[in-house]
Parts: C-alpha cells; structure tokens; sequence
C-alpha cells in the first residue's frame, strides 16, 4: 500500500514538473522585447543570410520560428502565450486574423520601400489599402504537364482538361475552392462565385471531369508528377516549380480564362512586442536588394517591382511565374465567402469525389 | 478500511475513463447540436440524412465489410498453420511485426509499390500482362487496409487455435468426420469467438478509415472518416464532424452487440 502511493505521488510530482516545465517553455517562446525580434513563418522561407545581415544592421536579434500550415499558426497564435512580431500567413488567413482582431495596423510612414511593390498586389480584397499586410511573395494555379506524356496537347485552357484523350491521366489537389473554382473558370464564372445555380453547374461540368481523374491528392502530388506517375496535374505554381525542379520534361501554364493569385504576406500580429523593430524588418526586407537575394533563394515569385532588376533574366523573364499584366488581370484572389458558402462548397467538392467513374 | 484501499485503487482508473472516454463523447454529442454559426439546431442530424452523406455512410460499411471479410479468409488459415508450426511464437512475432511500424510509412510504401513505374508493375509487365493502373483504384485501397488490418485478425484467431483441445479434433476424427466435417462442426464453432473479436478488432477501426483513402486511393473512396476530417480542418463545420463522429459511435456501439461481448466467450474456451 504505502509502496502503491509511493508511485503515485512520484507519478503526479513528475506530471506537474511537466506542466511546469512546458509553460515555462512556451512562456519563453518568442520572448520580445526591444533587442529582440521574434518572425513567425513557414519552414525554409526566408535567405538565413538576410537575416544575418539585419541583425548586423540594426543590432536586434531575430528569433526564427516556423509553422507548416496556416490553420496551425491561427491556433497558436489564437490561443495566446506567445510573442510573434512578425507573421506571414497567405490571403485568407489574413482576412479571419482581421475579423478576429489579431492584427495590428501597420504605420506606412516606417514603411519607405512599400513604394517597390507592384501595384498589381496592393490594395487586394482581403486587405484593401494594405493597412494590415503587404505582400512577401506570390503565385498562380495553373496546369502542369508532361509533354512527352500528352503528345504535344495544348494546355492554354481549363477546357483542355476534358479531352477524352486523358482518361485517368489528372491528378487533382485535395482542396475544395482550388477544384470547384477549375470548374467555375472553365464555364467562365467568378472563383468567388455565391449563385448556387452557377456552383451547380459547375459541379455538373466536374463531374464529366470524372472519368480523366486519376487521383485527388494532398502534398504528394509533387513527388507523383515529378514521378511521371500522371500525365497532368492542377496545382499551385510554387509546387509546379519545385516538381519541374525535380523533373525538367514537365511545364506549366496558366490556362487562359482566368485563375487562381495567392500571396503570402508580411502581418504585425496583435502580441507583438517589438512592433518598432517589425517595422525596420518589413522595411528591410522591402529593400529591392534584399528581396532580389531573398527571391533567389525562396525560388517563388517576388511582388517588389523593383527587385526585379536585379535578378537574372532567366528568372524575371519566365512567363510562366512572372506572368504579365494580360495574364495578371484574370487572376482572381480568393475571398472570404463565409463559413456557410465555404460549407456549400466543401459539400458539393464532396459530393464530386463521390461522383463515380464512368470508365 | 480494506474498503477504503479499494477505492484508493479505482481513483485512477475512473479519472482515466471520465477524462478520457465520457467527456469526448459527451463533448461530441454537445458540438453536433450546433450549426455552423454556433446556434442550437437538430439540422445537422437531418442533414445526415441526405443522399450525399447517406451514400457516404452506406460505402464505409461496404468497405469495411469487405476489408473485414479479406482480412479473415487471409487470417484464419494463416492463424491455423501458425499453430502447426514448430516455433510458433516466433512466427507469431514475425506477422505482428509490422503492425509496429507507422502506418504513413507502410502507405507510403506502398504508392512506390503499386506505382506506374513501381516494382508491381515491372512484375506484371515481364510476364506480359503489361502496366495497369494499381495505385487509386478500389482494389488497391482495400488491399492494403488488409495488410494493415490483417495482425489484429490473427491474433485473437491464433489464441483460440491454440487454447483448442487437440484431442476434440482428433475424436471427430476417430469418430468418421471428415476433415471438412471437422472444421465446420468442431473447430470454427469452438473458435467463433477469435473470430468475433478479430472481427470487431477490424470491421470498427475500418470504418472511420481516412487517411489511406487519400494517399492509397487517391479520393476515389469516400467514407465518412474523410467527411469528419474535412469538417474540421477544412469547413471548420465541428456539429457536422460531430455529428457524423456521433453516428459512428452507434454503430460501433450496434457491432459490439451484434457481434456478442468476448467475456462469455473466454469461459466456454477454458
């Protein structure tokens, strides 16, 4: 018996060291103040150089930490006990951190090089004015294909996708508003459409799709195209790149009727600490120079009109991730339907994965 | 005061359940009572009730019937030659093995297996069949749900053959059964009840399959585990997730009884 409690007094001593353990660690996490400066972004998306190079700057230390979803960085961020100065979640994300007032309104007088940014990405619906955000990098959603594998089909339009030529060849992402809105473009509707009837019709029009579906995949789509696995492949062009790195015979096109823009974007948060040095930091990185070598190293597309110059031709000048203005102007950013339209879409997205084959 | 003691004893044990087993289910039934914006609503349970997620719940059970009926036609002979072997606990080990390895890992194995250009297919080519499409189909899909599944089968058939009184057999035998006759009349009913818990062990798990859905057949197979996981992470729709979660509960809950609780049948072995 006294051996019994023995163990459970050690047992419960051990588990609130833990618990003490662990809030003093996430007490510690991102701990701000006017010398330090904590950034929150997604793994690998930032030249570590720059980062060096600021903190010689300007004498702050930079604490790096990183999420790998933006669901994942609202939640932490939601349920407090952290010190983020900087964040850099993607348009949508913005749009739920201004509803939920987790944002903090940004000073453009501290902000100079605002000035290099393209205006093509300023002033966007999640965000009008750029009061809250400014865009770090940017892309498109297009149609990935293998030459050798499709005999030299053009892939200009979505509606190249119907060609009974592929049956089976397609490979889909696992994303509702990303699929639906494949169907919307091609009968040339909104992505942020709302009429029902036009959601039908556009489910309708993905249902014939069927039949050339191979697949609906998460993440592993990049590692099925650059397999040759499928023919074909809708996705974002950052994934598009990282596959056509991995496989050159592939290419990628932003069909024609219009398509998908998604930026990723520079937030002050609301538990900011250090909100004089998250200025500094957003100047900086706004810097042309610095965000040409942050553009080479991400290998995304940069929104600073300025960088442009001084980053090789052979970048700048690939239309198919640095699209021109004809192209841009049918880009549409997604917007912030609600959580009911964004219901009705997860719903009939559903409904279309049920949709059987008709081989 | 040995009272007492006991109920020193229980504390944990009733913590655990409370915390961990009735307050989530509690939690469940709470959260599918509420509709997307938070108001106090039954709809989610009408909704249910539609063609989309009634054609979703029908396909999880086929599915689940069919990884379960695999399962066992694999397991029960496999369990019947392990009892024959010499070092049967070693082989024993051998199948459990890779039940022990993560299952992200084992699927994606398994896409590099079945894959265009995977081993599968080189087979099937060099013997002049020629490339077929094996990854994203409904075979592949149930194909592996079985190899992961099929351990938990063995098992329970395994204990049973084992505890099974080898002289029982042999007196159908001496007695003009034929091999058949002996299985049918004496052995499957003296184990029926591995064969039940293998069952249950399989059929429950099964039917909230999701993962595998995605990475093995491609979406191509819809059960309603891929509806609970994108009403969470995607819709944000918790009541209907809920909802959904809470009629898996019952039917659970309907398979435990269904298939008999595996107290009784643990007297009649010994």
């Amino acid at each position: 018996m006294k051996k019994v409690m023995q163990v459970f007094i050690t047992v419960f001593l051990a588990a609130f060291a833990l618990v003490g353990v662990t809030s003093y660690l996430n007490s510690s996490n991102g701990y701000s103040g006017a010398d330090t400066l904590t950034v929150y972004n997604w793994g690998d998306y930032i030249d570590p150089d720059l980062i060096d190079k600021f903190q010689r700057e300007t004498g702050i230390k930079v604490v790096y930490e990183t999420f790998d979803s933006n669901e994942a960085m609202l939640t932490k961020i939601a349920r407090g006990g952290t010190a983020f100065d900087i964040v850099i979640p993607s348009d949508y994300a913005i749009n739920k951190m201004k509803a939920e007032g987790m944002l903090i309104r940004l000073d453009h007088s501290k902000i100079p090089n605002l000035k290099h940014i393209d205006p093509r990405f300023l002033d966007l619906s999640f965000d009008e004015g750029n009061k809250y955000s400014i865009p770090y990098f940017w892309g498109t959603m297009g149609i990935i294909y293998n030459p050798e594998l499709t005999q030299g089909k053009e892939f200009s339009s979505w509606e190249a996708l119907w060609d009974t030529d592929l049956r089976s060849e397609i490979l889909l992402v696992d994303s509702a508003r990303e699929v639906i809105g494949v169907g919307l473009n091609s009968l040339g509707y909104s992505l942020n459409d709302t009429d029902t009837d036009h959601l039908q019709e556009a489910y309708r029009k993905l249902c014939e799709l069927t039949p050339n579906v191979k697949a609906i995949v998460g993440d592993e789509i990049k590692m099925l195209l650059a397999n040759e696995e499928a023919a074909v492949g809708v996705v974002w062009s950052g994934d598009a790149a990282i596959i056509m790195d991995e496989n050159d015979k592939l290419d990628y096109v932003i069909p024609s009727e219009g398509s998908m823009v998604w930026l990723d974007n520079i937030v002050i948060p609301r538990t900011a600490r250090n909100i004089e040095g998250a200025h500094l930091f957003i100047n900086f990185i706004l810097d042309p120079e610095n965000s040409a070598q942050n553009t080479e190293y991400v290998g995304y597309a940069t929104p600073n009109a300025a960088a442009l110059e001084y980053l090789p031709e052979e970048i700048t000048g690939d239309e198919r991730f640095y699209p021109g203005p004809d192209v841009t102007d049918n880009l549409e950013v997604l917007a912030n339907l609600g959580k009911r339209m964004l219901g009705y879409y997860n719903e009939l997205f559903l409904e279309f994965k049920m949709h059987r084959k008709r081989a | 005061m040995q009272y007492r003691t006991r109920n020193i004893y229980l504390i944990p044990y009733a913590a655990w359940i409370v915390l961990f087993v009735i307050a989530p289910i509690v939690l469940i039934a709470y959260y599918s009572m509420f509709d997307i914006d938070g108001a106090l609503t039954l709809g989610n349970y009408r909704r249910f009730f539609t063609p989309v997620y009634m054609g979703m719940a029908v396909r999880s059970f086929w599915y689940a019937f069919l990884v379960t009926m695999f399962s066992l036609l694999v397991a029960y002979p496999t369990a019947y030659l392990l009892t024959k072997t010499k070092h049967k606990q070693l082989w024993l080990l051998l199948m459990i093995m890779p039940s022990w390895m993560n299952l992200l890992l084992k699927a994606y194995a398994f896409i590099g297996m079945f894959g265009t250009y995977g081993p599968v297919n080189a087979l099937l080519s060099a013997v002049g069949i020629g490339t077929k499409q094996i990854l994203f189909t409904e075979f592949s899909f149930i194909f592996v749900a079985v190899y992961i599944f099929v351990p938990f089968m063995i098992l329970p058939i395994f204990n049973a053959l084992d505890e099974l009184n080898p002289s029982l057999v042999a007196a159908a035998r001496d007695l003009g059964a034929s091999g058949w006759h002996t299985f049918r009349r004496v052995v499957f009913p003296l184990t029926i009840n591995g064969v039940k818990s293998g069952c249950r062990a399989v059929f429950i798990p099964a039917l909230s399959l999701f993962m595998i859905t995605r990475l093995i057949a491609g979406n191509r197979v819809i059960t309603l585990g891929t509806a609970i996981e994108q009403h969470f992470l995607v819709t944000q729709d918790w009541g209907m997730g809920s909802t959904i979660a809470v009629f898996l509960i019952i039917a659970m809950g309907l398979t435990m009884v269904l298939t008999g609780s595996g107290e009784e049948g643990r007297q009649h072995v010994k």
